[in-house]
């Protein structure tokens, strides 16, 4: 990097910081509506191997995401199961953008499932079989009953997930080839920085790698606060 | 409407929950379902609301004769109080109780005028006209109890169905609570099956008692009839209290009140005569060991002189003083008679 071009606004820290982003946002909404169905199977349904089934969702939290990457590149890389057959097909998902945003996706997918899972449990089904009795159908109870219900939890479980997408750095390492101004995302580019000893540069990115967590939290913090003084204010209106 | 279960079965696993259980409840009747935790009752009511089903190869369910074996919940037209409330905790009061006509396809829902109209008139019904804006956890538990109530009647059901209304509520809102129900349910008249494991509730106010154990029903009767002349040992012991008197006991006279099962008699405490001792009496002796004098009926405890055994009298305060009975008194012991008119036993 050339310290003319500046730290922050130059092209390859920018993509970077677009990749990043990206990453996180196709992974947030994916692991929200996973995470939520998920956990309502699970919650509230009995089948059989539902423990199996919770272990395997909980998986990516107790193996180190290099783990997952190298485990990403046995499946998909070019001498793994499927890579012979998918670049037969034209089809690159090593190495690539696309790379970045699954393995992402899969370290992060247990997240907001843990998190709303508890409450599910913990509510139990007493409120949906009262919408059913009341006519609701499957569709309405979920989207006026029981999704309503997990809101705090959701809350949490999403910036948990964007905190962490944003952070991945292990499993990224290894599928990503680490192509600057390609395949670089906010935590390869500052390690690249390192090893290339600009410091300064390093820095840089790293400053704005916590300005975008801290955003998310003071986000957070924020909608939090403003449902609480929603719920409180009904309730004074009421006196 | 008229409720009839026919024959009907349910197990969880290996457990059995209702083996063969057969019920009609007629029109516009409020029935207790009245039994011990375990004993299905709650299974029985949950099939009846469709919540439940029963397993396939038993009976039905039928409503006016119609058979709703397989209509689900949300189509049988039932209102559905749940013990706990089940309120929607994220919708305030008024909200709560317009679900069941807000979720409706739009070609049955009323208007939203007619929506509010209905919130209204039903929060009057159940006197928290001011509390519509709140939210669940703002409202005391006989609150929470009686939205839950205007929100089961917001979809005017043919029949109500209330599962333990009064069991997390305290002994005071308890009482009001139940007697309020009953007022209630007779101006509007619905057909209407509440569950309790209080036979007090159940006995005060119930048109009919159906008693329950062990997925079976013992018995079914008007709680008077159930209380007086229970036809099996269990109803004996579940409904009020009972003493188990080994025979032979020579306090049973020819009929008496006194309930006869394998050599056990079952006495209410209140059905036994209680006398200083004499020779020239009949009746079994006892020796008093304690008396409990508080409120207005007082219990005696006596040992029977032949094997020890404990039996509790119950008798008016007055009768007590009149008898200046203490502790380590004999007396005589013996069941009341079925119709007491002139006693030799009056005092």
């Amino acid at each position: 990097m050339r310290p003319r071009d500046g730290y922050v606004f130059n092209a390859d820290t920018l993509h970077a910081v677009w990749l990043t982003v990206l990453a996180a946002a196709v992974a947030v909404p994916v692991n929200t509506v996973f995470g939520v169905a998920a956990a309502w199977a699970v919650a509230k349904f009995e089948f059989p191997g539902k423990r199996l089934l919770t272990s395997l969702i909980e998986l990516p939290l107790s193996i180190s995401p290099i783990v997952i990457g190298v485990a990403y590149l046995f499946v998909f890389g070019m001498q793994g199961l499927w890579g012979e057959w998918l670049m037969e097909h034209g089809v690159r998902l090593v190495f690539s953008v696309p790379a970045i945003v699954i393995v992402t996706t899969i370290v992060t997918s247990p997240l907001v499932f843990r998190e709303v899972l508890p409450l599910m449990q913990s509510q139990g089904t007493e409120e949906e079989q009262a919408a059913i009795s009341l006519g609701a159908n499957g569709w309405q109870t979920f989207f006026r009953v029981t999704l309503p219900n997990l809101k705090w939890a959701l809350i949490y479980g999403v910036s948990l997930c964007f905190a962490r997408a944003l952070g991945e750095f292990g499993s990224v390492a290894v599928v990503s080839g680490a192509v600057r101004g390609g395949t670089n995302t906010m935590t390869l580019q500052i390690q690249l920085l390192f090893d290339d000893r600009v410091q300064t540069g390093a820095f840089a990115v790293a400053s704005i790698l916590t300005s975008l967590a801290l955003v998310t939290m003071a986000l957070k913090t924020w909608v939090e606060r403003r449902e609480a003084k929603a719920f409180s204010a009904a309730g004074d209106g009421a006196e | 409407m008229s409720i009839t279960a026919k024959n009907i079965k349910k197990t969880f696993g290996r457990y059995t929950a209702l083996d063969g259980v057969s019920l009609e409840v007629p029109t516009g009747k409020l029935v207790a379902l009245l039994g011990p935790s375990g004993s299905g009752k709650t299974t029985l009511l949950r099939i009846i609301a469709g919540l439940e089903f029963a397993d396939t190869g038993s009976g039905g369910i039928f409503f006016d004769g119609e058979d709703v074996t397989q209509v689900p919940a949300g189509q049988r037209g039932v209102g559905f109080v749940f013990q706990h409330y089940a309120l929607f905790r994220h919708l305030t009061v008024a909200e709560n109780i317009a679900f069941g006509l807000k979720i409706r396809r739009r070609s049955e829902r009323p208007t939203k005028k007619a929506i509010a109209e209905k919130v209204a008139e039903l929060l009057h019904l159940i006197q928290l006209e001011d509390l519509g804006g709140r939210y669940p956890v703002q409202l005391s538990g006989g609150q929470r109890q009686r939205v839950a109530l205007a929100r089961a009647l917001a979809i005017e059901p043919k029949v109500l169905l209330l599962d333990e209304p009064f069991g997390a509520l305290d002994a005071k809102v308890r009482k009001d609570l139940r007697r309020w129900l009953r007022r209630f349910q007779d101006e509007i008249g619905l057909t209407t099956i509440f569950v309790t494991h209080d036979q007090e509730e159940a006995l005060e106010i119930a048109d009919e008692v159906v008693v329950m154990n062990n997925a079976r029903i013992e018995q079914v009767g008007a709680p008077q009839e159930v209380y007086d002349r229970p036809t099996s040992s269990f109803v004996h012991r579940f409904l009020g209290n009972v003493n188990q008197i080994t025979l032979p006991w020579g306090g049973l006279i020819d009929g008496s009140t006194a309930h006869v099962e394998d050599g056990v008699a079952f006495v209410r405490p209140h059905d036994i005569e209680l006398v200083h001792f004499s020779e020239d009496r009949d009746g079994e002796a006892a020796v008093v060991y304690d008396i409990h004098a508080a409120g207005p009926v007082a219990r005696v405890s006596a040992r029977r002189e032949g094997n020890n055994e404990s039996v509790e009298i119950e008798l008016p305060r007055s009768q007590l003083a009149l008898l200046r009975l203490v502790e380590g008194d004999c007396v005589l012991l013996r069941a009341r008679p079925k119709h007491p008119p002139v006693s030799e036993y009056a005092i």
